[in-house]
């Protein structure tokens, strides 16, 4: 690993001066992410500005109604936070379905966000990788690819973002706040990650010294009834093959609106909208979710290794809006 | 980079200068000479390294050292009263919760963590009713226990162990 400095951030402002005027700077978040890849050589920041240390651990309510989450709030304590749990549960099981305890006690809202996708070769620095080293090319495509993306990849890098929080928040339609060196920006979550496109090394909007502070959730009434999905290789601990975050708001035997995001589908956490507009003003039966899966799969592009993803995602988006419209019908 | 830090350890303070590249898993049991906490993996999979960081459960291979200037940690071995061993190491030795005995510190630090989870009514991924009362099953028990593998695969009498003592308190 290489050396580095390493600095607490006691404002907000300090942490964005020191990494933005710092090209090697890196902030740090529980570290569960980042030290990983300073130990596995993909990441090798010469200064750490460490913001754990910001009064950013808090869960406010909003007076329109809303959320806003603190970026240094820990995964185990958004998860197990009574607004979320009782206003929002996918994002609580979602966020319960991620890593294990331990590091779910570490793991913070910001780096939760951040963290780099687990593509193996990624990961293994004697291999060619765009998205670590731009241009080497891209060992997956051709390689193993069963965990890779079925949607929105390009020819230079076909890998997933990991987020299971993240799947469920975009679901929710959450706002990034984001505190740059020339003030404060807002970020629709949606828009907050990229497709890989000509330049997968870029994973987010975000810019150098770019400090996420809050993720803001907007009032979702219906969103008491939701759910979060993740289908993996063992029953805990693992990251997932697809995931389905969902919200179903039925009347009288019709999906009045509904929310549905996708993980382990593609670059970033997956809004389906197709499946959206295709359940809105539908029946509330089988036939019509499985018309909605089929509407946003319709787009889906399968590698060697992971056809199986597309029936995956059909069935389990399939279960999760049966059993929510199962729920809504005493 | 060489930092001054101090760590509060099993009831100790203790000064130390660890370059700034240290984990604190490294630093305990290297610097420290603190062995309990064990290096499983190095990146976060196996829960071997597990101790109660700031009174809750943590790995500490994937935390920089220089990041915990003046925490609290608590190891496996920190656990017990001079002698006088701590229930879930008692419960351990009672239902037989290991073999080699590698990844115990690790599940016992996690477990005393967990049943403070579950006695702040915190759900889990297999929890029904995200509002209501925990009530430590099995099925519970082991999903939240799903950070700390065992080679070994003592998981059947580990379970045994942490159910015993959740009845204890009244949690299972
Ligand atoms: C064994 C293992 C299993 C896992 N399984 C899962 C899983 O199943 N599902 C899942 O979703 N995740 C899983 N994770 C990933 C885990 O959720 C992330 O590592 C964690 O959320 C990252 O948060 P952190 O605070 O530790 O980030 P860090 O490692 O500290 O930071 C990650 C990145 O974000 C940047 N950063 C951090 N905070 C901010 C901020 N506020 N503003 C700007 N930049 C910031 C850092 O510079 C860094 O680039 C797993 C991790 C491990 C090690
Ligand atoms: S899929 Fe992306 S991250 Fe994986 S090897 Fe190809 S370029 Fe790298
Ligand atoms: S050594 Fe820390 S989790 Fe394996
Ligand atoms: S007892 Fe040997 S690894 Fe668990």
């Amino acid at each position: 690993m290489n050396p580095f400095a390493y600095e607490r951030a006691s404002n907000a402002a300090g942490a964005v001066a020191a990494v933005a005027g710092h090209p090697g700077a890196a902030f740090l978040g529980g570290g569960t992410n980042l030290v990983d890849h300073m130990r596995l050589g993909v990441a090798s920041p010469d200064l750490l500005v460490d913001i754990t240390k910001l009064p950013f651990d808090r869960v406010e309510e909003l007076p329109s109604g809303g959320v806003r989450i603190g970026a240094g709030v820990r995964n185990s304590d958004l998860a197990a936070d009574q607004l979320i749990r009782s206003r929002y549960p996918m994002l609580s099981q979602a966020l319960l379905s991620g890593a294990s305890g331990q590091l779910r006690n570490l793991a913070t809202t910001g780096g939760n966000l951040l963290q780099r996708t687990r593509c193996v070769y990624f990961q293994d620095v004697t291999t060619p990788c765009n998205k670590r080293e731009p241009g080497t090319g891209c060992s997956a495509i051709g390689g193993y690819t069963r965990y890779h993306a079925i949607l929105g990849a390009s020819e230079h890098c076909v890998a997933v973002h990991p987020s299971d929080m993240a799947v469920a928040m975009v679901a929710l339609d959450a706002t990034v706040v984001v505190l740059g060196r020339l003030g404060e920006r807002r970020v629709k979550l949606v828009e907050f990650h990229r497709l890989p496109g000509d330049d997968p090394w870029q994973d987010t909007v975000l810019g150098h010294g770019e400090l996420i502070v809050a993720v803001e959730l907007p009032a979702l009434p219906f969103a008491t009834r939701s759910a979060y999905r993740k289908v993996r290789d063992r029953a805990s601990f693992a990251f997932a093959l697809v995931s389905v975050a969902a919200a179903l708001d039925v009347e009288g035997g019709t999906v009045r609106d509904a929310r549905v995001a996708l993980g382990g589908v593609a670059h970033k956490p997956w809004r389906a909208t197709q499946a959206e507009a295709a359940l809105r003003g539908a029946p509330a039966t089988a036939e019509s979710f499985r018309r909605a899966a089929d509407a946003e799969l319709a787009a889906a592009r399968p590698l060697d290794g992971n056809a199986y993803k597309i029936p995956m995602v059909r069935n389990t988006m399939v279960a999760v809006l049966r059993d929510l419209s199962a729920e809504a019908t005493p | 980079m060489d930092a001054r830090i101090t760590l509060h350890v099993d009831g100790v303070a203790r000064s130390l200068t660890v370059d700034t590249r240290t984990s604190l898993l490294d630093a305990l049991r290297d610097h420290l000479g603190a062995m309990s906490p064990k290096k499983g993996c190095d990146h976060g999979q196996c829960g071997a390294c597990t101790v109660l960081l700031d009174g809750r459960r943590a790995t500490t291979c994937l935390a920089f050292a220089v990041a915990h200037d003046g925490a609290t940690i608590i190891t496996a071995q920190g656990l017990a009263n001079g002698d006088g061993l701590h229930e879930m190491q008692r419960a351990f030795l009672d239902h037989d919760g290991f073999q080699c005995g590698y990844c115990t510190p690790g599940q016992i630090c996690s477990a005393v963590g967990m049943l403070e989870e579950a006695e702040a009514g915190h759900p889990s991924h297999v929890t029904q009713d995200l509002t209501g009362p925990v009530v430590l099953t099995d099925d519970e028990i082991r999903e939240r226990m799903s950070g700390n593998l065992c080679r070994c695969g003592a998981y059947v009498n580990i379970v045994a162990a942490i159910r015993e003592v959740a009845r204890k308190e009244g949690s299972a």
